[in-house]
């Protein structure tokens, strides 16, 4: 096989797999009788179209940026982190646990704080079955979605039994209090201009107070620490002796061990982190917008973080790239729901898909591509 | 728990055992042979759908049996060709065969039908029927095993007794034929298996294959065995259920049946929370069963109940050497 010059590599082969598919989506959209370039604009002017519209799709890669580099973190250490939902999970019960403890003084303690109990228990539920990877040598692919279900269980459990406050029907947390809401983008005053809502005669429209008023977002400020968190992953990779052994030990235990690197320790270090990582998704979606703990709350996020970390090539620049694209797919696929009679699954079928593309059948790319280049080699 | 409760609940566990032995069993042929199969869960909800639809449409089950082992076996092609042809992430492979079934089933059933992604309600030939086995008249006289005979065993669809069957068909076809050593050894040492002049190529493609039909049959039971019909998400989680069997059952067909229906015990256990709450004298939570496989399953993979030990090749590509 030839190998591949570096800019096709990192950006021609996942461009390929994209248009793959998209193609086969389209194949799909065609085959239930519905116009894939309706569907197509239906998404792109849902998730794109108005200062709304971003509002959701940056809410979404909020979400998909913290979920993208904690499969980065473990894959770097050669560990494929599969169930990393049920940390997502545990996270969003240290978040709940944190923001109903107090009635918080001022939205920048609370986050804070719910961000320490978010990480802390994102990476305790890493932690077993880091360790039995580590010690034990049981596969961390199967326990960690053994530790998945686990966690769903035991969530329904505290929802139901012990969190649901008297009297209320569904298994949710209390409402956090108020002190705990941090600003969503309309609530920025910087970003505060771009969700201004105009009436149908082009004038701001006004409340009662005779004030502004602004379309409510989803996105929020966890946004700008998924960014911060993209960085500090970059250096942590890249620039400490830390982020070295992680990479060291992920491409060759043997080396590595000859090198004087434990893999106890850089086992348990990267799944904690990356256990952390998936659990400050939290503060994003049930911090962030939820405002209480419900069940599912990381529905499927943890998925398409796997799909954002093959996607970018496991680098956090790449995988905020990727985020964003599949903000716009999950945002998309939503309004395809709402505005068109084709089913809300379909973004499932589109994430599968490239899924599918990118990480499974990224070689069949590859092989075609080394084809084309050793042919212009030739010539 | 009285008996009678008892033979209640056994004949609930066999049900609820039948997919998961079927998936079971699938699952060790692939994962015997080498490669790791996440999608049992997607080839189960595309059977599942397939049959369902396929049933209501003509009203044969039997067709939509074969609609099902098709739709699986779709399914199963590609992970074939993801994984062993273009020598892809496995893994990866099988958790996008999951969602891309888990959407498109919906999308379908939806297309086809117009019912918010649920096939329409099946009865008389789109259902398997009951078996009733013979003798049960006669033998209900003796003590214990006679009601044991006519509640438990008897009475379930073809389906469930040709799960049963094939555990030592399995175990025959892995440990007492040419093939099966072949498959074992293309599990644990392709190399091996290609030096003596074997295809490990076709070997993996059949084992996944093989998969293929029997996700298919575990699919099918769900959708016009179990229940009357398709309903979105209705494997739900079952594929992961039948891996978590594979482990504690060490990838081993008659230890795959006793999982497996210890599995689908505690599955039948989860409906009645009062008969547990009578026998433990304290109120265990419905979660805590539901999440007991997974436990039983984690304590296993840990080592302390022997050693789970999967095939050694289990999940890499194998490359010939040139």
């Amino acid at each position: 096989m030839t190998k591949l010059p570096t800019w096709a590599d990192v950006g021609l082969v996942p461009l390929i797999s994209l248009t793959l598919a998209a193609l086969v989506s389209a194949g799909v959209l065609l085959a239930i009788g519905q116009s894939p370039m309706q569907a197509l604009s239906v998404m792109v002017n849902g998730a794109l179209g108005s200062s709304y519209a971003w509002g959701y799709t940056l809410y979404y890669a909020t979400s998909f940026i913290f979920t993208g580099l904690a499969v980065t973190v473990a894959f770097h250490a050669g560990l494929f982190n599969i169930g990393g939902e049920g940390q997502a999970q545990l996270g969003g019960l240290g978040v709940a646990l944190v923001c109903l403890a107090l009635p918080w003084p001022h939205w920048t303690i609370a986050l804070v704080a719910a961000m320490f109990g978010a990480a802390l228990f994102g990476a305790a539920w890493a932690a077993i079955p880091a360790y039995l990877q580590a010690k034990r040598g049981s596969p961390i692919v199967i326990t960690t979605i053994m530790f998945k279900y686990i966690a769903a269980a035991l969530l329904i459990y505290l929802l139901v039994n012990v969190l649901r406050p008297d009297g209320q029907m569904d298994p949710a947390s209390a409402n956090f209090p108020a002190g705990a809401h941090v600003p969503q983008f309309q609530e920025i005053p910087i970003l505060q201009g771009l969700f201004q809502r105009f009436g149908a005669d082009g004038l701001p429209r006004l409340n009662a107070e005779g004030l502004p008023m602004y379309q409510q977002v989803p996105a929020n400020v966890t946004f700008f620490i998924a960014i911060a968190a993209c960085v500090l992953v970059w250096v942590m990779l890249w620039h400490t002796r830390l982020g070295y052994a992680i990479r060291a030990f992920g491409k060759s235990e043997k080396a590595a061990v000859y090198a004087g690197i434990s893999p106890l320790r850089i086992i348990m270090i990267a799944m904690l982190i990356s256990g952390a990582l998936a659990g400050l998704m939290a503060i994003n979606n049930v911090m962030g917008q939820a405002e209480r703990l419900v069940q599912n709350s990381a529905s499927g996020a943890w998925f398409i973080g796997i799909a954002v970390a093959l996607m970018g090539r496991n680098h956090p620049l790449g995988i905020f790239l990727a985020a964003v694209l599949f903000g716009f797919l999950f945002q998309g696929g939503a309004a395809l729901g709402l505005e068109t009679d084709i089913p809300i699954e379909l973004r499932t079928v589109v994430q599968g898909l490239v899924i599918l593309f990118t990480g499974a059948l990224d070689q069949m790319v590859r092989m075609l591509l080394g084809a084309f280049f050793a042919k212009k080699g030739a010539t | 728990m009285d008996f009678a409760t008892f033979l209640q609940i056994s004949d609930t566990a066999l049900r609820f055992a039948t997919p998961l032995l079927l998936a079971c069993l699938a699952g060790l042929f692939s994962e015997r042979a080498g490669i790791f199969d996440i999608g049992l869960e997607g080839k189960m909800l595309m059977a599942a759908m397939s049959a369902g639809a396929v049933a209501a449409v003509t009203g044969s089950v039997w067709l939509g049996l074969i609609a099902a082992i098709f739709g699986s076996l779709l399914f199963a092609a590609v992970h074939g060709i993801a994984s062993i042809t273009f020598r892809g992430n496995q893994l990866i492979a099988g958790v996008a065969l999951n969602f891309v079934a888990s959407g498109i089933t919906v999308l379908i059933a939806e297309s086809m039908f117009g019912q918010g992604g649920r096939t329409p309600p099946l009865e008389g030939a789109a259902r398997f029927a009951n078996i009733d086995l013979p003798f049960t008249e006669t033998l209900a006289t003796i003590p214990v095993l006679g009601p044991f005979y006519a509640e438990v065993l008897s009475g379930h669809t073809i389906l469930v007794y040709v799960a049963l069957a094939l555990v030592p068909i399995s175990w025959w076809v892995l440990y007492r034929t040419r093939f099966g050593l072949r498959l074992r050894a293309v599990g644990e040492n392709p190399a091996s298996v290609d030096t003596a002049g074997v295809s490990v190529v076709r070997l993996r493609f059949s084992a996944v294959i093989i998969a293929g039909v029997l996700c298919g049959l575990a699919g099918a039971y769900m959708s016009t065995g179990l229940q009357a019909g398709f309903g979105r998400e209705m494997t739900a989680g079952r594929g992961y259920i039948a891996l978590a069997a594979l482990i504690f059952a060490k990838w081993r067909p008659w230890a795959a049946l006793w999982a497996t229906l210890l599995f689908g015990f505690l599955q039948a256990l989860a409906l009645r929370p009062d008969v547990v709450e009578s026998m433990t004298r304290v109120a265990i939570p419905v979660p805590f069963l539901d999440a007991l496989p997974y436990i039983l399953t984690v304590i296993v993979l840990a080592g302390f109940v022997g050693k789970a030990i999967p095939p050694r090749a289990g999940g890499e590509p194998y490359v010939k050497e040139r």
